[in-house]
């Protein structure tokens, strides 16, 4: 496959980064879920 | 600002995260079409090659083209998220409301991620494409490169403010009229540059088969999946930063009524103790 | 009018007594003109064919200062609470601080436009174009910068942000006041009134835009 440098560095960074956005993301929710212990009732309506 | 809430989808013990049945069902399905992305973008697809009749000689993009089915939904994603901020904006601005501003927040974080990817994997296509890493002329990478420090912006500008109330107005102001300002970004880099490398190679020019317009389709419907699932984790996470500075703060003023008693009781025994013994008050 | 004049009025004279467009603003701005000189080691003709992006590039960098200056005045005494408490309506209150701002801009243009006469050898081919652009673009830098530079200060909000802010709105006007420059130096062959007519839009979209906005923004500043 041609070109098969680019390809490595264009998909492995996308999904690379979104990997680590989305772990980073997980773990920001636990321990953030964690400091609000009565009100984890995750939706509020808009008002 | 009023808030109501309304029972989750699980109960409160199963919520140790931003985590619920949604997502994960969400999650699995995303991944899913990453794996059939790959499958589409890498095996099923042919490489971008077109033979010249008269010369033999075969031009095209060979295998770069498949970069295109990731920049492409990645840039599809870009547009989407600014573009629920700007909505988000609006709405804070005209109903004041504390859910629309954490999904502005939460749309704009993803968003600048998404862009950011889309002038890294636009970059990297071009270098074998248009053999450069920059083209300061092609009027979508101007425009995207002003959109991502517009939004950049945005974010920094958002953790100066404490006050969430403020900071929701304000950076309402800001990241709407940043959104204002993208058309005639646009417009104005296209004048600049009437010819740009974007239209030499666009998929018009491509030999499009129908399965390489289906993979580019398909691949901006995974990611748009992707895009929600972070979208989601990312809003909890701002509503329960909302809710963790707003219990803080009710605390502290539960804490203080509850010293008051004893605050009054001490302050009238100091000024009982201090008085003159004559016990005359005129 | 009579409002809007005066609050104007206001910023020129505290800029009269405490000269610190004046003496600082103006000379930096001549500054960057020698900086980019001494930087780039270009010969003359070079330099003159980056002339209007520089002049635009120093003027973009002064206009900052400049807006930081006009806030800071307000806030510096407090005055923003009797601004909203004088009863002016916000599109009257953006006027007034905007067209100080465009009027001290104007005169940093015109010694910047000095400058690169004598450092860069530019000529003005065609001074109409000059002027009208120049206009049109302080107007549009004016208007987006007073906007942004309330936006820049209040509880907590380092004045730092606003260069983040303002310059990547700005670039626009940046891209549109170069190349009409480039017509009215003659440094270019382009079309400079079209140009000129999207600084015009510019100018039109962010003082409707200042105008409507400013009152929101000034409640908290």
């Amino acid at each position: 496959m041609t070109h098969i440098g680019y390809l490595i560095a264009g998909w492995g960074i996308s999904l690379g980064a979104i990997g680590l956005y989305a772990v980073s993301l997980i773990r920001r929710g636990k321990v953030l879920a964690a400091r609000v212990p009565a009100e984890n009732r995750r939706w509020i309506t808009s008002k | 600002m009023p808030i109501a809430t309304v029972e989750p989808s699980t109960t409160a013990q199963e919520a140790v995260g931003t985590s619920s049945r949604l997502t994960k069902i969400l999650g699995f399905a995303c991944l899913a079409g990453l794996a059939v992305l790959f499958l589409l973008a890498f095996v099923l697809t042919d490489p971008d090659e077109r033979v010249d009749e008269a010369t033999n000689i075969v031009t095209g993009q060979f295998d770069a083209v498949r970069l295109l089915y990731v920049h492409f939904p990645v840039a599809i994603v870009t547009y989407t998220a600014f573009l629920l901020n700007a909505v988000g904006s609006i709405m804070v601005l005209w109903k004041k409301s504390t859910w629309w501003d954490i999904t502005a927040a939460a749309s704009a974080e993803v968003g600048v991620l998404f862009c950011g990817l889309t002038l890294v994997t636009g970059s990297i296509w071009g270098r074998p494409i248009w053999n450069t890493w920059w083209e300061w002329g092609d009027v979508r990478l101007m425009t995207t490169t002003i959109l991502f420090l517009i939004f950049v912006g945005y974010l920094a500008y958002r953790r100066t403010m404490t006050d969430s109330q403020v900071r929701a107005k304000r950076s309402a102001v800001v990241g709407l009229v940043g959104a204002i300002n993208i058309p005639i970004v646009y417009k104005s880099v296209e004048w600049w540059e009437n010819r740009t490398l974007h239209q030499q190679s666009t998929l018009a020019d491509l030999a499009v088969e129908d399965l390489t317009l289906f993979a580019m389709i398909f691949g901006m419907v995974v990611f748009l999946g992707v895009y929600a699932w972070l979208l989601i984790h990312r809003f909890r996470i701002g509503w329960l930063e909302h809710q963790a500075e707003t219990t803080g703060l009710e605390q502290a003023i539960a804490e203080r009524r509850a010293q008051a008693p004893d605050a009054i009781r001490n302050a009238v025994t100091q000024a009982r103790s201090s008085e003159p013994e004559t016990g005359v008050h005129q | 009018m009579r409002e809007i004049w005066a609050l104007t009025r206001k910023d020129l004279l505290i800029e009269a007594r405490s000269k610190v467009v004046a003496t600082q603003v103006l000379p930096f701005a001549m500054v960057i003109l020698i900086l980019f000189g001494l930087a780039l080691d270009a010969d003359r003709s070079s330099l003159r064919s980056f002339t209007p992006g520089l002049f635009w590039v120093a003027t973009l960098f002064a206009g900052i200062l400049a807006i930081q200056r006009s806030v800071s005045v307000e806030t510096q005494s407090s005055a923003f609470e009797a601004l909203r408490l004088s009863g002016a309506p916000g599109w009257k209150l953006f006027a007034g601080k905007a067209l100080a701002v465009a009027l001290q801009l104007l005169a940093i243009e015109f010694v910047l436009a000095l400058g690169v006469v004598v450092l860069y050898r530019s000529n003005f081919a065609d001074p109409v174009l000059v002027v009208t652009a120049a206009l049109a673009a302080t107007i549009a830098i004016a208007s987006a910068g007073s906007l942004y530079g309330v936006l820049a200060v209040g509880m907590g909000v380092r004045d730092t942000i606003l260069p983040m802010l303002l310059l990547p709105v700005l670039t626009p006007v940046l891209v549109a006041a170069t190349r009409a420059f480039d017509d009215g130096l003659g440094t270019t062959a382009v079309n400079g009134w079209s140009w000129c007519g999207l600084l015009g839009l510019f100018a039109v979209v962010y003082g409707a835009i200042g105008a409507v906005a400013y009152a929101v923004v000034i409640e908290d500043a």
